[in-house]
Protein backbone atom coordinates (compact mmCIF):
# COMPACT_ATOMS: atom_id res chain seq x y z
CA UNK A 1 0.00 0.00 0.00
CA UNK A 2 3.24 2.55 0.82
CA UNK A 3 5.14 2.78 -2.11
CA UNK A 4 8.63 4.14 -0.76
CA UNK A 5 10.03 5.48 -3.66
CA UNK A 6 7.29 7.67 -3.91
CA UNK A 7 8.15 8.98 -0.20
CA UNK A 8 11.42 9.46 -1.40
CA UNK A 9 11.05 11.03 -4.17
CA UNK A 10 8.41 13.87 -2.58
CA UNK A 11 10.79 14.42 0.89
CA UNK A 12 11.20 18.06 -0.72
CA UNK A 13 7.64 18.24 -0.58
CA UNK A 14 6.95 16.73 2.52
CA UNK A 15 9.16 18.89 4.24
CA UNK A 16 8.14 22.15 3.06
CA UNK A 17 4.53 21.30 3.73
CA UNK A 18 5.87 19.76 7.28
CA UNK A 19 7.16 23.63 7.94
CA UNK A 20 4.35 25.17 6.32
CA UNK A 21 1.97 23.42 8.59
CA UNK A 22 3.87 24.46 11.95
CA UNK A 23 4.13 27.99 10.79
CA UNK A 24 0.32 28.37 9.86
CA UNK A 25 -0.08 26.45 13.47
CA UNK A 26 2.47 28.61 15.40
CA UNK A 27 1.42 31.88 14.03
CA UNK A 28 -2.47 30.91 14.18
CA UNK A 29 -1.92 30.06 18.26
CA UNK A 30 0.31 33.03 18.99
CA UNK A 31 -1.78 35.66 17.23
CA UNK A 32 -4.65 33.63 19.28
CA UNK A 33 -2.70 34.03 22.42
CA UNK A 34 -2.49 37.56 22.11
CA UNK A 35 -6.02 38.64 21.70
CA UNK A 36 -6.94 36.34 23.81
CA UNK A 37 -4.92 37.90 26.80
CA UNK A 38 -6.32 41.23 25.73
CA UNK A 39 -9.51 40.32 26.15
CA UNK A 40 -9.27 38.81 29.54
CA UNK A 41 -7.42 41.82 30.31
CA UNK A 42 -10.32 43.80 29.11
CA UNK A 43 -13.15 41.80 30.70
CA UNK A 44 -11.48 40.30 33.85
CA UNK A 45 -13.22 42.55 36.72
CA UNK A 46 -15.98 43.65 34.31
CA UNK A 47 -18.19 40.62 35.25
CA UNK A 48 -21.42 41.60 32.91
CA UNK A 49 -18.86 41.63 30.12
CA UNK A 50 -17.48 38.10 30.69
CA UNK A 51 -20.39 36.12 29.32
CA UNK A 52 -21.38 38.19 26.33
CA UNK A 53 -17.29 37.93 25.12
CA UNK A 54 -16.90 33.97 25.99
CA UNK A 55 -20.58 33.66 24.31
CA UNK A 56 -19.06 35.54 20.83
CA UNK A 57 -16.21 33.17 21.07
CA UNK A 58 -18.21 30.42 21.68
CA UNK A 59 -20.60 31.77 18.82
CA UNK A 60 -17.41 31.38 16.21
CA UNK A 61 -16.42 28.20 17.42
CA UNK A 62 -19.75 26.80 17.08
CA UNK A 63 -19.30 27.94 12.98
CA UNK A 64 -18.09 24.77 10.82
CA UNK A 65 -14.60 25.26 9.51
CA UNK A 66 -15.39 24.92 5.98
CA UNK A 67 -18.20 27.77 6.40
CA UNK A 68 -15.88 30.23 7.90
CA UNK A 69 -13.60 29.88 5.40
CA UNK A 70 -16.40 30.27 2.58
CA UNK A 71 -17.59 33.80 4.43
CA UNK A 72 -13.78 34.73 4.40
CA UNK A 73 -13.12 34.29 0.90
CA UNK A 74 -15.64 36.61 -1.14
CA UNK A 75 -13.89 39.75 1.47
CA UNK A 76 -10.11 38.16 2.30
CA UNK A 77 -9.53 36.25 -0.82
CA UNK A 78 -7.68 32.69 -1.04
CA UNK A 79 -5.29 34.27 0.84
CA UNK A 80 -2.80 33.46 3.89
CA UNK A 81 -4.94 35.97 5.72
CA UNK A 82 -8.22 34.43 5.57
CA UNK A 83 -5.91 31.12 6.52
CA UNK A 84 -5.17 32.77 9.46
CA UNK A 85 -8.30 34.53 10.12
CA UNK A 86 -10.04 30.79 10.24
CA UNK A 87 -7.07 29.06 12.57
CA UNK A 88 -6.75 32.63 15.34
CA UNK A 89 -11.23 32.18 15.29
CA UNK A 90 -11.02 28.68 16.54
CA UNK A 91 -8.06 29.23 19.46
CA UNK A 92 -9.88 31.97 20.77
CA UNK A 93 -12.53 30.18 23.16
CA UNK A 94 -10.23 27.28 24.29
CA UNK A 95 -7.83 30.09 25.40
CA UNK A 96 -10.05 33.14 26.26
CA UNK A 97 -11.34 30.03 28.77
CA UNK A 98 -8.49 28.45 29.96
CA UNK A 99 -6.66 32.23 30.82
CA UNK A 100 -9.45 32.99 32.64
CA UNK A 101 -10.09 29.75 34.65
CA UNK A 102 -5.93 30.29 35.39
CA UNK A 103 -6.16 34.07 37.02
CA UNK A 104 -9.43 32.52 38.74
CA UNK A 105 -7.61 29.86 40.45
CA UNK A 106 -4.93 32.33 42.24
CA UNK A 107 -6.22 32.35 45.53
CA UNK A 108 -7.24 34.98 46.86
CA UNK A 109 -4.87 34.96 50.13
CA UNK A 110 -2.02 35.01 47.74
CA UNK A 111 -3.44 38.45 46.11
CA UNK A 112 -4.08 40.05 49.43
CA UNK A 113 -0.38 38.60 50.83
CA UNK A 114 0.57 40.74 47.27
CA UNK A 115 -1.18 43.71 48.36
CA UNK A 116 -0.08 44.01 51.44
CA UNK A 117 3.75 43.33 50.64
CA UNK A 118 3.18 46.20 48.37
CA UNK A 119 3.06 45.09 44.96
CA UNK A 120 1.50 47.43 42.34
CA UNK A 121 -0.91 46.27 39.57
CA UNK A 122 1.15 45.44 37.29
CA UNK A 123 4.16 44.03 39.04
CA UNK A 124 1.38 41.28 40.97
CA UNK A 125 0.10 40.75 37.69
CA UNK A 126 3.39 39.50 36.12
CA UNK A 127 4.79 38.16 39.15
CA UNK A 128 2.15 36.43 41.31
CA UNK A 129 -1.10 35.77 39.07
CA UNK A 130 0.35 34.94 35.86
CA UNK A 131 2.87 32.34 37.31
CA UNK A 132 0.57 30.87 39.26
CA UNK A 133 -2.35 30.73 35.98
CA UNK A 134 0.51 29.11 34.13
CA UNK A 135 -0.41 25.36 34.27
CA UNK A 136 -4.06 26.27 32.62
CA UNK A 137 -3.30 28.54 30.37
CA UNK A 138 -0.05 26.28 28.74
CA UNK A 139 -3.03 23.48 28.87
CA UNK A 140 -4.99 25.78 26.89
CA UNK A 141 -2.24 26.85 24.45
CA UNK A 142 -1.60 22.48 24.20
CA UNK A 143 -5.20 22.01 23.32
CA UNK A 144 -5.51 25.07 21.00
CA UNK A 145 -1.93 23.84 19.20
CA UNK A 146 -3.55 20.18 18.57
CA UNK A 147 -6.82 21.53 17.50
CA UNK A 148 -5.18 24.26 14.89
CA UNK A 149 -2.85 21.18 13.57
CA UNK A 150 -6.09 19.48 12.51
CA UNK A 151 -7.82 22.39 11.60
CA UNK A 152 -5.31 23.67 9.28
CA UNK A 153 -5.95 20.62 6.92
CA UNK A 154 -8.84 22.20 5.87
CA UNK A 155 -7.20 25.52 4.72
CA UNK A 156 -5.72 23.32 1.96
CA UNK A 157 -8.80 24.00 0.05
CA UNK A 158 -7.87 27.87 -0.54
CA UNK A 159 -4.16 27.08 -1.64
CA UNK A 160 -2.62 26.38 2.03
CA UNK A 161 -3.05 23.34 3.94
CA UNK A 162 0.54 22.12 4.71
CA UNK A 163 -0.02 18.56 5.49
CA UNK A 164 -3.26 19.09 4.29
CA UNK A 165 -2.36 20.15 1.05
CA UNK A 166 -0.19 16.56 0.89
CA UNK A 167 -3.67 14.50 1.71
CA UNK A 168 -5.09 16.55 -1.45
CA UNK A 169 -2.86 16.08 -4.05
CA UNK A 170 -2.94 11.84 -2.64
CA UNK A 171 -6.45 11.99 -3.21
CA UNK A 172 -6.55 14.09 -6.53
CA UNK A 173 -4.16 11.87 -8.04
CA UNK A 174 -5.09 8.78 -6.29
CA UNK A 175 -1.81 8.45 -4.69
CA UNK A 176 -2.67 6.16 -2.00
CA UNK A 177 0.81 6.39 -0.28
CA UNK A 178 0.57 10.84 0.00
CA UNK A 179 -2.55 9.92 1.45
CA UNK A 180 -1.26 8.17 4.00
CA UNK A 181 2.13 9.83 4.75
CA UNK A 182 -0.05 12.78 4.65
CA UNK A 183 -2.85 11.58 7.17
CA UNK A 184 0.42 9.79 9.60
CA UNK A 185 2.76 12.97 9.73
CA UNK A 186 0.00 14.87 10.29
CA UNK A 187 -1.25 13.02 13.58
CA UNK A 188 2.43 12.33 14.42
CA UNK A 189 2.92 15.98 14.86
CA UNK A 190 -0.37 16.80 17.13
CA UNK A 191 0.54 13.70 19.58
CA UNK A 192 4.30 14.94 19.26
CA UNK A 193 2.87 18.28 20.19
CA UNK A 194 0.55 17.34 22.76
CA UNK A 195 2.82 15.31 24.50
CA UNK A 196 5.69 17.77 24.34
CA UNK A 197 3.39 20.67 26.21
CA UNK A 198 2.32 18.29 28.32
CA UNK A 199 5.69 17.67 29.72
CA UNK A 200 6.22 21.67 29.41
CA UNK A 201 3.17 22.31 31.31
CA UNK A 202 4.31 20.02 34.08
CA UNK A 203 8.42 21.63 33.90
CA UNK A 204 7.63 24.85 34.11
CA UNK A 205 5.04 24.15 37.07
CA UNK A 206 7.12 21.74 39.58
CA UNK A 207 4.84 23.00 42.16
CA UNK A 208 1.82 21.86 40.25
CA UNK A 209 2.79 18.10 39.55
CA UNK A 210 1.47 16.41 42.46
CA UNK A 211 -1.55 17.80 41.75
CA UNK A 212 -2.00 16.91 38.12
CA UNK A 213 -0.53 13.31 38.16
CA UNK B 1 -22.27 44.63 -1.05
CA UNK B 2 -22.67 43.22 -4.45
CA UNK B 3 -22.37 39.80 -2.83
CA UNK B 4 -24.72 40.13 -0.53
CA UNK B 5 -27.42 41.09 -2.65
CA UNK B 6 -26.58 38.32 -5.19
CA UNK B 7 -26.90 35.87 -2.08
CA UNK B 8 -30.39 37.14 -1.12
CA UNK B 9 -31.04 36.44 -5.27
CA UNK B 10 -29.51 33.02 -4.42
CA UNK B 11 -32.06 32.25 -2.11
CA UNK B 12 -34.88 33.53 -3.76
CA UNK B 13 -34.48 31.41 -6.68
CA UNK B 14 -36.96 28.53 -6.80
CA UNK B 15 -34.63 26.67 -8.98
CA UNK B 16 -32.46 26.22 -5.98
CA UNK B 17 -35.48 24.70 -3.94
CA UNK B 18 -36.19 22.41 -6.31
CA UNK B 19 -34.23 18.83 -7.30
CA UNK B 20 -31.50 16.93 -6.29
CA UNK B 21 -29.36 20.32 -5.63
CA UNK B 22 -32.27 22.22 -4.00
CA UNK B 23 -32.02 23.61 -0.51
CA UNK B 24 -34.71 21.10 0.84
CA UNK B 25 -32.72 17.50 -0.87
CA UNK B 26 -29.18 18.98 0.14
CA UNK B 27 -30.09 19.81 4.22
CA UNK B 28 -32.05 16.05 4.28
CA UNK B 29 -28.96 14.60 3.30
CA UNK B 30 -26.87 16.69 5.87
CA UNK B 31 -29.30 15.57 8.96
CA UNK B 32 -29.69 12.32 7.64
CA UNK B 33 -25.96 11.81 7.11
CA UNK B 34 -25.63 13.10 10.51
CA UNK B 35 -28.46 11.45 12.51
CA UNK B 36 -27.14 8.25 10.97
CA UNK B 37 -23.27 8.54 12.21
CA UNK B 38 -24.26 10.17 15.53
CA UNK B 39 -26.75 6.69 16.25
CA UNK B 40 -24.06 4.53 15.64
CA UNK B 41 -21.60 6.55 17.70
CA UNK B 42 -24.27 6.41 20.52
CA UNK B 43 -24.61 2.71 20.08
CA UNK B 44 -20.70 2.42 20.57
CA UNK B 45 -19.79 4.40 22.98
CA UNK B 46 -22.60 4.71 25.49
CA UNK B 47 -22.84 0.81 26.08
CA UNK B 48 -18.79 0.89 26.29
CA UNK B 49 -19.10 4.18 28.31
CA UNK B 50 -21.43 2.72 30.99
CA UNK B 51 -19.34 -0.62 31.27
CA UNK B 52 -16.46 1.36 32.27
CA UNK B 53 -18.08 4.15 34.57
CA UNK B 54 -19.60 1.43 36.02
CA UNK B 55 -17.35 -1.18 36.80
CA UNK B 56 -14.28 1.94 37.09
CA UNK B 57 -12.19 -0.25 34.96
CA UNK B 58 -10.58 0.69 31.47
CA UNK B 59 -11.06 5.16 32.48
CA UNK B 60 -7.59 5.28 30.83
CA UNK B 61 -8.55 3.69 27.73
CA UNK B 62 -11.18 6.02 27.80
CA UNK B 63 -8.60 8.90 28.19
CA UNK B 64 -6.22 7.84 25.33
CA UNK B 65 -9.37 7.21 22.96
CA UNK B 66 -10.17 10.69 23.51
CA UNK B 67 -6.49 12.40 23.81
CA UNK B 68 -6.27 10.18 20.09
CA UNK B 69 -10.06 11.89 19.06
CA UNK B 70 -8.14 15.31 19.42
CA UNK B 71 -4.99 14.90 17.39
CA UNK B 72 -6.60 12.91 14.27
CA UNK B 73 -8.05 15.75 12.08
CA UNK B 74 -11.83 15.45 10.97
CA UNK B 75 -10.69 16.43 7.29
CA UNK B 76 -7.67 13.57 6.96
CA UNK B 77 -9.68 11.13 8.75
CA UNK B 78 -12.40 11.81 5.70
CA UNK B 79 -10.12 11.64 3.13
CA UNK B 80 -8.04 8.35 4.86
CA UNK B 81 -11.09 6.54 3.80
CA UNK B 82 -11.42 6.83 0.68
CA UNK B 83 -8.12 4.44 -0.83
CA UNK B 84 -9.98 1.95 1.19
CA UNK B 85 -13.91 2.40 1.14
CA UNK B 86 -14.30 4.52 -2.17
CA UNK B 87 -16.14 7.99 -2.54
CA UNK B 88 -19.05 9.41 -0.99
CA UNK B 89 -20.89 8.94 1.89
CA UNK B 90 -19.27 5.42 2.58
CA UNK B 91 -16.11 6.95 3.54
CA UNK B 92 -17.53 9.66 4.87
CA UNK B 93 -19.73 7.76 7.64
CA UNK B 94 -16.89 5.77 9.28
CA UNK B 95 -14.76 9.10 9.64
CA UNK B 96 -18.58 10.82 11.03
CA UNK B 97 -18.84 8.19 13.32
CA UNK B 98 -14.94 7.60 14.69
CA UNK B 99 -14.97 11.81 15.34
CA UNK B 100 -18.63 11.39 17.40
CA UNK B 101 -17.16 8.92 19.66
CA UNK B 102 -14.95 10.29 22.06
CA UNK B 103 -17.39 13.32 23.22
CA UNK B 104 -19.81 10.33 24.23
CA UNK B 105 -17.73 8.28 25.64
CA UNK B 106 -15.92 10.57 27.58
CA UNK B 107 -18.58 12.45 29.08
CA UNK B 108 -20.76 9.09 29.55
CA UNK B 109 -17.44 7.89 31.89
CA UNK B 110 -17.04 10.84 33.80
CA UNK B 111 -21.06 11.08 34.54
CA UNK B 112 -21.22 8.02 35.78
CA UNK B 113 -18.05 8.28 38.05
CA UNK B 114 -19.28 11.86 39.49
CA UNK B 115 -22.53 9.92 41.27
CA UNK B 116 -22.55 9.80 44.58
CA UNK B 117 -21.22 6.79 45.86
CA UNK B 118 -23.63 6.32 48.78
CA UNK B 119 -26.51 6.83 46.43
CA UNK B 120 -24.95 4.09 44.72
CA UNK B 121 -24.08 1.73 47.45
CA UNK B 122 -27.74 2.60 48.74
CA UNK B 123 -29.50 1.25 45.89
CA UNK B 124 -27.54 -2.19 46.43
CA UNK B 125 -28.43 -2.25 50.15
CA UNK B 126 -32.07 -2.30 48.86
CA UNK B 127 -31.43 -5.41 47.22
CA UNK B 128 -30.74 -3.89 43.80
CA UNK B 129 -29.15 -6.20 40.70
CA UNK B 130 -25.88 -3.80 39.69
CA UNK B 131 -27.91 -3.32 36.20
CA UNK B 132 -31.12 -2.03 37.79
CA UNK B 133 -28.34 0.37 40.04
CA UNK B 134 -26.41 0.98 36.49
CA UNK B 135 -30.34 1.62 34.92
CA UNK B 136 -32.43 3.35 37.61
CA UNK B 137 -29.64 5.08 39.64
CA UNK B 138 -26.55 5.49 37.68
CA UNK B 139 -27.97 6.29 34.62
CA UNK B 140 -30.43 9.05 35.16
CA UNK B 141 -28.20 10.95 37.66
CA UNK B 142 -25.34 10.83 34.63
CA UNK B 143 -28.22 11.94 31.82
CA UNK B 144 -27.16 15.82 31.83
CA UNK B 145 -23.13 14.23 31.36
CA UNK B 146 -24.23 12.31 28.52
CA UNK B 147 -26.03 14.86 27.29
CA UNK B 148 -23.43 17.40 27.05
CA UNK B 149 -21.01 14.65 25.44
CA UNK B 150 -23.89 14.51 22.76
CA UNK B 151 -24.08 18.09 22.06
CA UNK B 152 -20.32 17.93 21.70
CA UNK B 153 -20.72 15.22 19.24
CA UNK B 154 -23.43 16.13 17.29
CA UNK B 155 -22.07 19.96 16.68
CA UNK B 156 -18.86 18.47 14.79
CA UNK B 157 -20.66 15.56 12.99
CA UNK B 158 -23.06 18.50 11.63
CA UNK B 159 -19.68 20.48 11.12
CA UNK B 160 -17.93 17.38 9.44
CA UNK B 161 -20.36 16.28 7.66
CA UNK B 162 -20.10 19.17 5.36
CA UNK B 163 -16.42 18.04 4.03
CA UNK B 164 -18.09 15.02 3.05
CA UNK B 165 -18.69 16.60 -0.01
CA UNK B 166 -14.82 17.01 -0.68
CA UNK B 167 -15.15 13.47 -1.17
CA UNK B 168 -17.81 13.62 -3.74
CA UNK B 169 -20.83 12.91 -0.75
CA UNK B 170 -23.71 14.89 -0.58
CA UNK B 171 -24.97 17.48 2.02
CA UNK B 172 -25.02 20.99 2.50
CA UNK B 173 -21.42 21.20 2.11
CA UNK B 174 -22.05 20.83 -1.61
CA UNK B 175 -22.50 24.40 -2.10
CA UNK B 176 -19.40 24.90 -0.76
CA UNK B 177 -17.28 22.68 -2.13
CA UNK B 178 -18.66 23.81 -5.67
CA UNK B 179 -18.82 27.43 -4.79
CA UNK B 180 -14.81 27.47 -4.49
CA UNK B 181 -14.67 25.00 -7.72
CA UNK B 182 -16.87 26.86 -10.24
CA UNK B 183 -15.78 30.50 -8.18
CA UNK B 184 -19.27 31.50 -7.26
CA UNK B 185 -19.48 33.51 -4.14
CA UNK B 186 -23.54 33.42 -4.48
CA UNK B 187 -23.51 30.07 -3.83
CA UNK B 188 -20.70 29.85 -1.59
CA UNK B 189 -21.97 32.16 0.68
CA UNK B 190 -25.42 30.54 0.60
CA UNK B 191 -23.64 27.29 1.59
CA UNK B 192 -21.92 28.17 4.63
CA UNK B 193 -24.95 30.35 5.86
CA UNK B 194 -27.06 26.94 5.53
CA UNK B 195 -24.00 25.09 7.12
CA UNK B 196 -23.65 28.32 10.20
CA UNK B 197 -27.27 27.69 11.03
CA UNK B 198 -27.72 24.19 10.92
CA UNK B 199 -24.89 23.99 13.24
CA UNK B 200 -25.95 26.53 15.75
CA UNK B 201 -29.39 25.14 15.30
CA UNK B 202 -28.21 21.86 17.03
CA UNK B 203 -26.26 23.57 19.65
CA UNK B 204 -28.63 25.48 20.71
CA UNK B 205 -31.34 22.32 20.62
CA UNK B 206 -29.26 20.59 22.33
CA UNK B 207 -28.36 23.34 24.87
CA UNK B 208 -32.17 23.88 25.35
CA UNK B 209 -32.88 19.42 25.93
CA UNK B 210 -30.00 20.12 28.69
CA UNK B 211 -31.59 22.97 30.77
CA UNK B 212 -34.63 21.06 30.57
CA UNK B 213 -33.55 17.97 31.68
CA UNK B 214 -31.68 19.81 34.35
CA UNK B 215 -34.74 21.67 35.42
CA UNK B 216 -37.05 18.98 34.97
CA UNK B 217 -34.55 16.62 36.62
CA UNK B 218 -33.97 18.64 39.38
CA UNK B 219 -36.01 16.73 42.17
CA UNK B 220 -36.05 13.46 40.77
CA UNK B 221 -32.87 12.22 41.86
CA UNK B 222 -33.67 13.82 45.57
CA UNK B 223 -36.90 12.06 45.40
CA UNK B 224 -35.20 9.15 44.38
CA UNK B 225 -32.78 9.43 47.69
CA UNK B 226 -35.82 10.23 49.48
CA UNK B 227 -37.42 6.99 48.40
CA UNK B 228 -33.98 5.00 49.27
CA UNK B 229 -33.87 6.53 53.07
CA UNK B 230 -37.73 5.50 53.51
CA UNK B 231 -36.47 2.22 52.31
CA UNK B 232 -33.82 1.66 54.73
Amino acid sequence: MIRWDVIRGNLPLLGSKLVEHLALTVVAVAVGLLISSVAVLLIRGRRPLVAPVTGFFSFLYTIPSLALLAFLVPVTGLSFLSAEIALVTYTLLILTRNVLAGLASVPPDVLEAADAMGYGRTRRMWQVELPLALPLIVAGIRIATVTTIGLVMVTALIGFGGLGQVMLRGYNFRNDTLVLVGFGLTVAIALVVDLGLGWLGRAITPWSARRSS
Amino acid sequence: MEILRETVDWFLDPAHWAGSNGVPWRLGEHVFFSVVAILLAVAVSLPAGLAIGHTRRGDRIATAVAGLGRAVPSYALLILFVPFLGLGFSSALPALVLLAIPPILLNTVAGIQDVDRDTIEAGRGMGMTERQVLRDVELPAALPAIIVGLRTSAVQVVATATLAALVAGGGLGRYIVDGFALQQDDRLLAGAILVAVLALGTDRAFTWAQRRYERGGLSEPEGRETLVRQAL
